[in-house]
């Protein structure tokens, strides 16, 4: 062995010492071994939660999740055809930052907006669908997913098809001003017109689902699903403690207090989603268009 | 030329003598018979309803009545209505709609209301409803915003034919205190918030969500409530002959082509 070599030998295991004694002196736990339940505040390994479809092992609250995890779960694999990926919004009321902040998430969230939305096929039969996902800037609704939401449906209406929309959303997105708002009454007005036209609209209430999303395409399905545990509602909950100056029930706002207040059909755990959608698109007189194709749990 | 600015304009149509629905009604319309309810849960005076005469034509107004003191806005909860409300106007709609009678909306409200009442009974799937309902409701509806158009509370009436707005009223996504304080967490920074949303009729033309700027007096509508109600009644008289000229069909169309096309993006 040369000289050097040797140093190297003996550099390397300073080195590889050194490492543990860092390890030791830093408690600190690795980001994403482990998921606290924002519910329960229960404290489980990431690894399991996710084998549970990301759901609460201890309180089965069904958490976010990304439009990839929820496409992969609910659709029979390889059926997606993606409409419109390319859409990306401007700045209708040049809000201070608001392209850099797009451009930043388009990165970070792997889209180019708030929403996917296409062609998928859930156990055979063929459904338009659109996933929002709360971590492009809590999925408000803007132009582009006011417009795709648009789309979809007007492609559902053209092709008799029937349309699924996962909703998650903090509302209306401020930074398009007025412009956000009239993309409830856009998004509206294509509902009503595939209603007219005797289509199947089902919304599957996620968390969080709240504001203008709410007031608008959300609470428009012929059937309404929501996910357990799930934050539903308006108003945000702390508008409301400013407003009326006291406590709020524990459930206030969750998919159960919806339920028993008369506004959503049906709480639908994760595990059991694709065979619900598929057995309603079944019992609202659609076919199968093809073999089912293999699918997560059948 | 209105040369206020949005804040200055906050403070006109906040003016404790701004002229509300109650000053209006009587001078822009004959005979208004008020009818009360949603016949599911109770009657909300946050929203009136009724029918009466426009110059002889047959119309049914729907009106966000904010109190002109304190007594009456608290009977109107200061024009915030409840699922209710929303209700009873669906229901004076689908009325008005059978009888092929024109509806006129008056819009003044700081939003809906937000509560634990309001979400119990459905707020969002209330104010949902009727942006879809009014979509398909097959006569003309014009609406009038008076004052505050404030968010989705507003929107539950707004969805029309053809939408006019006083010259100072402003109509947002959220009141300028609100987007201050969700996007810069900082209230007090509403004046700023008010000018950058654009959120004044003149910027709602130029986004096409408003086709017509209804003067008021110099100083506001609250200099002289006579000049502005008929400059009110002067619009409407115009507007609603011409859009019951159009076949349901058209009209429909064109409804919904008004809100289709709103939106600014790039593909």
């Amino acid at each position: 062995m040369a000289l050097e070599d040797l140093f190297k030998v003996v550099k390397d295991r300073l080195k590889d010492e050194k490492k543990p004694e860092k390890k030791a002196e830093s408690v600190e736990i690795p980001k994403n071994l482990l998921f606290k339940c924002p519910r329960c505040n229960t404290v489980v390994y990431r690894e399991e939660f996710e084998k549970n479809k990301q759901v609460c092992m201890a309180c089965n609250y069904h958490a976010r999740i990304s439009h990839r995890d929820r496409l992969e779960m609910t659709i029979d694999k390889g059926s997606f055809r993606e409409f419109d990926a390319g859409m990306t919004s401007l700045n209708p009321i040049d809000f201070p930052e608001y392209e850099e902040k797009l451009a930043a998430l388009k990165e970070k969230c792997g889209m180019n907006e708030a929403i996917v939305t296409g062609l998928c096929r859930i156990r055979g039969y063929e459904a338009v669908i659109g996933i929002m996902d709360s971590n492009f800037m809590m999925a408000s609704m803007g132009s582009v997913v006011g417009e795709k939401i648009t789309r979809a449906f007007e492609y559902a209406t053209e092709h008799k098809l029937p349309v699924i929309m996962f909703t998650a959303s903090g509302g209306a997105r401020m930074q398009e001003g007025i412009v956000s708002l009239m993309q409830m009454a856009k998004t509206s007005g294509a509902v009503a017109r595939h209603g007219e036209a005797g289509q199947l609209y089902i919304t599957v209430m996620t968390d969080p689902t709240t504001g203008g999303v709410t007031a608008s395409f959300a609470s428009l399905g012929d059937v309404i699903i929501a996910e357990p545990k799930v934050l539903i509602g308006f108003a945000g909950r702390r508008v409301i403690q400013d407003t009326i100056r006291q406590q709020l029930p524990d459930d206030f706002q969750s998919a159960e207090f919806l339920l028993e207040n008369g506004f959503v059909d049906m709480i639908v755990e994760r595990k059991k989603m694709r065979s619900t959608l598929s057995k309603l698109m079944m019992m609202h007189n659609y076919k199968k268009t093809e073999e089912q194709l293999p699918g997560k749990d059948g | 030329m209105n040369t206020l600015t949005a804040t200055e304009r906050l403070a006109t149509i906040r003016h404790k003598n701004r002229p509300t629905v109650m000053d209006y009604i009587p001078v822009i319309f004959n005979d208004f018979l008020e009818m009360h309810g949603d016949r599911h849960y109770g009657d909300d005076a946050a929203i009136m309803g009724g029918v009466a005469t426009l110059n002889g034509i047959p119309v049914t107004v729907i009106a966000q009545v904010k109190g002109r003191n304190l007594d009456e806005n608290k009977k109107s909860n200061f024009s915030m209505p409840h699922p209710e409300g929303y209700r009873k106007a669906l229901r004076l709609v689908k009325q008005a709609e059978k009888f092929h009678r024109p509806v006129i909306c008056l819009v003044d409200t700081p939003g809906a209301f937000c509560g634990i009442e309001a979400e119990k009974r459905g707020q969002g799937e209330a104010v949902a409803r009727n942006i879809m309902e009014f979509m398909l409701v097959k006569t003309p509806i014009i609406s009038v915003v008076l004052g505050e158009g404030g968010s989705g509370g507003a929107l539950a009436l707004a969805v029309c034919d053809e939408l006019a707005m006083l010259e100072n009223a402003l109509y947002s996504v959220i009141s300028p205190r609100g987007f201050a304080s969700i996007l810069w967490k900082d209230a007090s920074r509403e004046a700023e918030a008010a000018e950058l949303m654009k959120i004044t009729a003149e910027d709602l033309v130029k986004f096409g969500v408003c086709e017509k700027i209804i003067d008021e007096p110099n100083g506001g509508a609250h200099t002289d409530m006579n000049f502005t109600a008929m400059n009110i009644s002067d619009y409407l008289n115009e507007a609603l002959p011409r859009l019951m000229k159009f076949d349901t069909d058209t009209l429909l169309q064109n409804r919904y082509e008004k809100f289709r096309k709103i939106g600014m993006f790039e593909e």
